[in-house]
């Protein structure tokens, strides 16, 4: 399994690296971690006559928090994701997820920024990104914009990123008090994409209740990912007792649209966001309460 | 064709490289170093497991040119003055090789693992090594080895 | 088993660290891809995107515009030579390339010749083909039918696509025992399509030397002589002789029976190394391999099963339909197309059993090899141990109740199977009961009933499997017309030291340690004096080569046997010098002695010096021997099992909470090594039980082509197993060993896949064919009224 021949640049800074996207227009295409677009060369599914590598522009590999946001920049691996303490501590759902992608060596060179980029709906962090309302940082010829990640993934396959835009950053809310969240994938195996993945994200107010800021994201049940808004908009002010947890995980369900495949039959993926999404609801319940 | 400096197990490699070579077909046909190998073409198996600046990454899946003016080690570097360190003596102890063709992976993966994690549990070294494919041993003995590898790490210093 | 030598000898019962090790530990094992020759050219193969279609144009114009494509060959340039196609194993006809038509999708088409691998793959890209597509058969049941299209068109008068009928054991006694039955169950049983997957693919290197005519082929075969003969036979019309046939098996990134066949990339890569004169080296990828290399097993089975009330088996009637896709290239026994399937009454002592098999053509790859198994044993013992559970159940009977009711009696060894196998030994209750004890299954089956009635779901399941391997007696067993004997050459140098070569070849078994062993047993040199070599025809003496858990039952006793000459001739040289009668020598290991005065001794290695340097008069100089062991009998390796799993009622996942094993092969040569054996073996049994299938759509394109679908377990997914053993040893074997390689693998499925059901059974679920996907279960679940 051989790519075919390109032409390969290497930036050094994120200008030259945005003048070049401009000018080579829809032939480049960014290599980051490089664990989906190398595999899809080797295959010849992906042929780009240019690779612009941004491995070798230097300030991208930050995790930060600033202005109330966790920052994640364009170079940070699934790997730095999972030993930083600062994600460990505050943003255990970050943790659920990244540990489920592929395998320890892919998630050394795999970043966080590509795993949006690369716009499959069978990639874990969408659904997350979903759930925390993330924003994308993207820059171009024409400057800088955010996304929020509920904007980002118009079809299949597809992004709100421009063919000369980079995703430099993502910005994730600094959650309030007593917010607790919970990533859940059912996979075949390690190092296999989801049957089904569900990432819940919840923020309880003074009398035990969810607050507004509920955010629920389902993985590989429909040609994006999934915000699932119905279920969002359900658990929102209410006390998440058992019957309510039970008719929230449903409405998820109902909000996906799975196929068969070979990982399963449609009815089977539907009820997994059923199963899955109960059992993240009481995961995050727990989390607020300081439970891991 | 683009010229790249490579690292290797501490010895400099200057190199003609189309840009699509692959750092695993670079280490093994252009350095001869086969030590490393193939075993699928999708990113699965880990055989091809390399450790890049420190990190253990799927050779097959980065591009050789993504390597210039960085470091490699391979399991040809491992030995050092005639001793094999602690990990392979650790796999030579426990069996934990059978057609040795996923063993250079499994000892690279070990070789960064056990570096960042001095006295691992058996579920953290199962999961280490859940991008490396084995269908000889079963991982039981391969669990072992690294245990018997930090044993030894944490007695006696590093390698 | 006390060892009888010492630890620096390393003889039986030894866990000496193998010898292979050092060289893998560094990175300089030296398997085939490793192999460079200068001058080399890299073949890639042009693949079928249809499973059915025919070849309407081959252009190849563009491929050889691209600088460094040396040439193009198809089907049309071999056929000049008459070699487009070749025989199989089990005397079928397979296609080296197609001239009209593909029967399978990714079927080798046209090979390309370039300068690097990376300018063959560009090659490869660029052939255009046309294709026609034909009507697809998938289903070997609807191939069989009436209407079906006739696939073998190649195949004049041929009118269906049925291969062949076999049929085994006494119908009329079995039906009668189902005519009196008081109690009888059916399943329908599938034992899907697997691929074995050794993590190295299979590949060559060819290199035929124009001016000496010698054709040299390093490759990743299990049997590097039979290819040897198979290479002479297939194109000794184009000047290939065997003596000018070098095969080098070097090292080998495991087998599993997956590198027992001539698959059609090596025989293009020979063609292509005579046409051009050059190296020629071809390496197949993860996905040729996974979709064109042979599969294993396959089988539509129904299985019926007769008995008394009272849990006593009296019959077992068995139908099976073959997939063998569109060739029969299984690598079976040639008087047995469907191998040792009729070992299926296992471990149970019943008094009559019919199987009837019948292979059909489809368009899928072609294959029926091993997976780590014996000729289709694993198929037997899944058969026989998930019929006897349903029926175990049916009567209401605990599973391991009915398996000591109904086992095979220590007393009634040697045994003669109503199929007519000759069982060697056996002890089967004391395994089963052993492996209960280690699981502690009184206590699990309260805790399961404790938990059932909380509406949670444990299941205990048991495999009491008898293995059959060594294949075998010359009588019965050949491939080809090859006698499936095995060979040792034991050479021992002047100053003590010993060379040993075998007819085997390791796959990572580590026979350079356990003939090594084997020596130093039977004649006392220290396992650090003994140099093993196998897998080069020019050097090894002939032998059939290393699946079947062949190796310890025949090479290994073959070594012995060898070693026993060498110590025969030790003797009369150890007479002369002692100045004793030969018959007033005693041996132990490493010495001759004088009975009643072991100070009068003569060591194996003075014995070795005089053999070149005062060999008695009338005794040839030199010690050394060689042996064609033809093996009496096969032996009957055999083992229970136990797993205990529990089940998600949300998601429908299987985790399987323990797995005891307790196998017996008797006498052991390497403890280290044959637990690794069965460690590998049993992750190689998990594999097929939850993971791994091949399966095709309705347009024979394959779902499980690569990795990404073909799924492996990794460490993560394999449970912690727990191993244990009884030893009872084979009474024909010269060290009383059995072969061990692959009773895991053919053991195992049937435990996991009892305890599922065993988890479910009373909620209505009787069955379910693996891999047990958590789809499958919720399926199941759901169907009897279970949710979270
Ligand atoms: C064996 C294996 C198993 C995997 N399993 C999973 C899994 O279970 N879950 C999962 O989520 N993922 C999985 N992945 C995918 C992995 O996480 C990828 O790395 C990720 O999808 C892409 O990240 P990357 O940095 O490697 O991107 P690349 O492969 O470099 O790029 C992917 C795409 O995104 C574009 N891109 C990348 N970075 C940027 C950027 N900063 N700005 C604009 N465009 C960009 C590229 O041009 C390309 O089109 C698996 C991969 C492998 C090899
Ligand atoms: S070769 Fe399989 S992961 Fe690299
Ligand atoms: S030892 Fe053979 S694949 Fe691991």
């Amino acid at each position: 399994m051989i790519p075919r021949s390109f032409e390969y640049s290497a930036p050094g800074t994120l200008d030259e690296a945005v003048a070049l996207l401009q000018k080579l227009g829809s032939d480049a295409k960014i290599l980051s971690g490089g664990q989906s677009l190398i595999p899809m060369m080797k295959l010849r599914l992906a042929s780009p006559p240019h690779i612009v590598d941004i491995n070798r522009i230097p300030g991208l590999d930050y995790i930060t928090e600033k202005d109330g946001f966790l920052r994640i920049g364009a170079l940070v691996r699934e790997s730095d994701l999972e030993r930083s303490e600062l994600v460990r501590s505050r943003f255990p759902i970050l943790v659920d997820t990244t540990s489920v992608i592929a395998d320890p060596l892919v998630r050394n060179q795999a970043t966080v920024c590509g795993n949006l980029a690369h716009g499959d709906p069978a990639n874990d962090h969408p659904a997350t990104m979903l759930a925390l309302g993330a924003i994308v940082v993207a820059v171009g010829p024409r400057g800088e914009r955010d996304v929020p990640v509920e904007n980002f993934f118009p079809a299949l396959f597809t992004t709100a990123l421009e063919a000369d835009e980079i995703l430099r950053e993502i910005k994730i809310p600094i959650p309030p008090p007593s917010t607790g969240g919970a990533y859940l994938k059912l996979e075949r195996k390690v190092g296999d994409y989801a049957t089904a993945g569900v990432a819940v994200q919840i923020t309880l107010n003074n009398s035990g209740a969810c607050t507004a800021a509920a955010g629920i994201g389902l993985t590989n049940v429909g040609f994006t990912p999934i915000k699932a808004v119905k279920a969002e908009a359900f658990v929102k002010g209410k006390q998440l007792d058992q019957a309510a947890v039970k008719q929230a995980s449903e409405i998820a369900a109902g909000e996906s649209h799975p196929v068969d495949d070979i990982r399963g039959p449609a009815d089977y993926k539907r009820d997994l966001v059923r199963v899955l999404t109960a059992r993240a609801i009481v995961r995050a319940l727990e989390r607020v309460k300081g439970g891991v | 064709m683009a010229a790249i400096n490579v690292k290797v197990n501490g010895v400099d490699h200057k190199a003609e490289v189309e840009p699509r070579l692959l750092l695993v077909h670079f280490i093994r046909e252009v350095l001869r170093l086969t030590g490393t190998h193939i075993g699928c073409d999708t990113s699965h198996c880990g055989a091809c497991t390399v450790v890049l600046d420190g990190r253990a990454v799927k050779s097959c899946t980065v591009f050789a040119i993504q390597a210039d003016g960085r470091e490699v080690l391979t399991v040809e570097g491992l030995e050092q003055d005639g001793k094999l360190n602690h990990l392979q003596e650790g796999f030579f102890q426990e069996h934990g090789l059978q057609c040795g063709f996923c063993t250079p992976g499994m000892l690279m993966t070990g070789y960064e693992f056990l570096k960042n994690n001095a006295e691992p549990s058996e579920d953290e070294i199962r999961h280490a090594i859940s991008g490396n494919l084995c269908r000889c041993t079963g991982y039981v003995n391969i669990v072992k080895a690294y245990q018997y590898a930090a044993q030894k790490m944490r007695e006696g210093g590093a390698q | 088993m006390t060892p009888r030598t010492s630890p620096e000898v390393g003889g039986m019962g030894h866990s000496v660290k193998r010898k292979e090790d050092p060289r893998f530990l560094r990175g300089q094992g030296n398997y085939v891809d490793d192999v460079v020759l200068p001058d080399m050219l890299y073949l890639d193969i042009v693949r079928s995107p249809y499973a059915h279609a025919k070849i309407t144009n081959i252009d190849t114009s563009k491929a050889l515009a691209i600088p460094g494509v040396a040439a193009v060959i198809t089907g049309k340039d071999l056929a000049q030579y008459n070699l487009h196609w070749m025989p199989t194993l089990m005397s079928d006809t397979q296609m080296v390339l197609p001239v009209e038509k593909v029967m399978y999708q990714a079927q080798e088409v046209a090979a390309v010749l370039a300068t690097s691998r990376y300018v063959a793959a560009d090659g490869v890209d660029a052939v255009e083909i046309d294709y026609d597509p034909l009507p697809v058969v998938v289903d070997p049941k609807k191939a069989l039918l009436p209407d079906a299209p006739v696939l073998r068109t190649d195949k004049e008068g041929k009118k269906d696509n049925h291969i062949w009928h076999w049929e085994w054991g006494d119908k009329a006694a079995t039906d009668k025992t189902f005519q009196e039955a008081e109690v009888t169950v059916q399943e329908d049983i599938y034992i899907p399509r697997i691929h074995v997957s050794s993590i190295e693919t299979c590949g060559c290197v060819a290199h035929f030397n124009k001016v000496t005519g010698k054709l040299t082929v390093w490759m990743t075969t299990q049997a590097p002589h039979a290819i040897r003969t198979v290479f002479a036979l297939v194109a000794g019309h184009v000047g290939l002789a065997e003596h000018k046939i070098q095969i080098i098996s070097p090292d080998i990134g495991g087998g599993f029976g997956g590198k027992v066949p001539v698959y059609p990339g090596y025989v293009i890569a020979v063609a292509a190394s005579v046409l051009t004169g050059k190296p020629v080296k071809w390496i197949e990828d993860r996905m040729e391999n996974l979709q064109a290399d042979s599969f294993a097993r396959d089988y539509h089975i129904s299985a019926e099963l007769a008995g008394k009330k009272d849990g006593t088996i009296t019959g077992l009637r068995i139908k099976t339909i073959a997939d063998h896709g569109y060739t029969d290239a299984a690598a079976n026994p040639s008087k047995f197309p469907a191998g040792l399937f009729h070992i299926c009454t296992g471990s149970y002592d019943l008094k009559a059993a019919h199987v009837e098999v019948d292979g059909a053509y489809t368009n899928k790859p072609p294959g029926g090899i091993a997976y780590r198994c014996s000729f289709r044993v694993t198929e037997a013992v899944h058969t026989i141990e998930r019929i006897a559970d349903v029926m175990a159940h049916e009567i209401g009977m605990d599973p391991a109740e009915f398996r000591f009711k109904n086992f095979i009696k220590p007393e009634q060894f040697p045994y003669k199977s109503a199929l007519g196998w000759e069982y060697d030994s056996g002890n089967y209750a004391a395994a089963l009961k052993l492996a209960m004890e280690r699981i502690e299954y009184d206590e699990l089956r309260k805790e399961q009933a404790e938990k059932r009635a909380r509406g949670e779901l444990t299941g205990i399941g048991i495999s009491s499997f008898t293995e059959i391997v060594g294949a075998g007696p010359s009588k019965h067993f050949d491939i080809l017309g090859l006698k499936m004997f095995d060979s040792a050459e034991i050479r021992v140098h002047p100053t003590g030291k010993v060379i040993a070569r075998f007819g085997t070849k390791s796959q990572g078994q580590g026979h350079e340690t356990t003939y090594a062993q084997i020596i130093a047993e039977e004649l006392g040199f220290p396992v650090a004096d003994i140099a093993v070599e196998e897998g080069d025809t020019d050097t090894a003496p002939y032998g059939l080569g290393t699946y079947a858990s062949r190796s310890t039952p025949v090479a290994g006793a073959a070594c012995a046997m060898a070693a026993r000459k060498i110590r025969d001739k030790a003797r009369k040289i150890a007479a002369y010098l002692l100045e004793a009668h030969e018959d007033d020598l005693e041996w132990e290991p490493g010495k001759f002695f004088v009975k009643g005065s072991p100070d009068r001794a003569k060591t194996i290695q003075e014995i070795s010096l005089a053999a070149y340097t005062n060999h008695p008069p009338g005794v040839e100089a030199g010690l050394e021997a060689v042996d064609y062991y033809d093996p009496p009998n096969l032996t009957y390796p055999f083992g229970s099992y136990i797993c205990v799993v529990d089940i998600d009622k949300g998601t429908g996942e299987v985790k399987i909470r323990r797995f005891v094993a307790v196998d017996d092969c008797g006498n052991i040569i390497n403890p280290m090594i044959v637990e690794g054996q069965i460690h590998g073996g049993l992750t190689m049994g998990l594999a097929p039980a939850m993971y791994e299938e091949i399966q095709y759509d309705e347009s024979g394109n394959n779902l499980n082509g690569s990795f990404m679908n073909y799924l492996l377990p990794t460490a993560v997914e394999t449970p912690k197993w727990e191993t244990d053993k009884t030893c009872t040893p084979s009474p024909h074997h010269p060290l009383g060993a059995k072969g061990v390689g692959e009773s895991a693998t053919v053991g195992a499925p049937a435990a996991i896949v009892n305890a599922v059901v065993d988890a479910m059974w009373h909620l209505g679920v009787r069955h379910i064919d693996i891999p047990i996907t958590p789809a499958k279960v919720w399926k199941l679940l759901r169907e009897n009224g279970v949710s979270e």
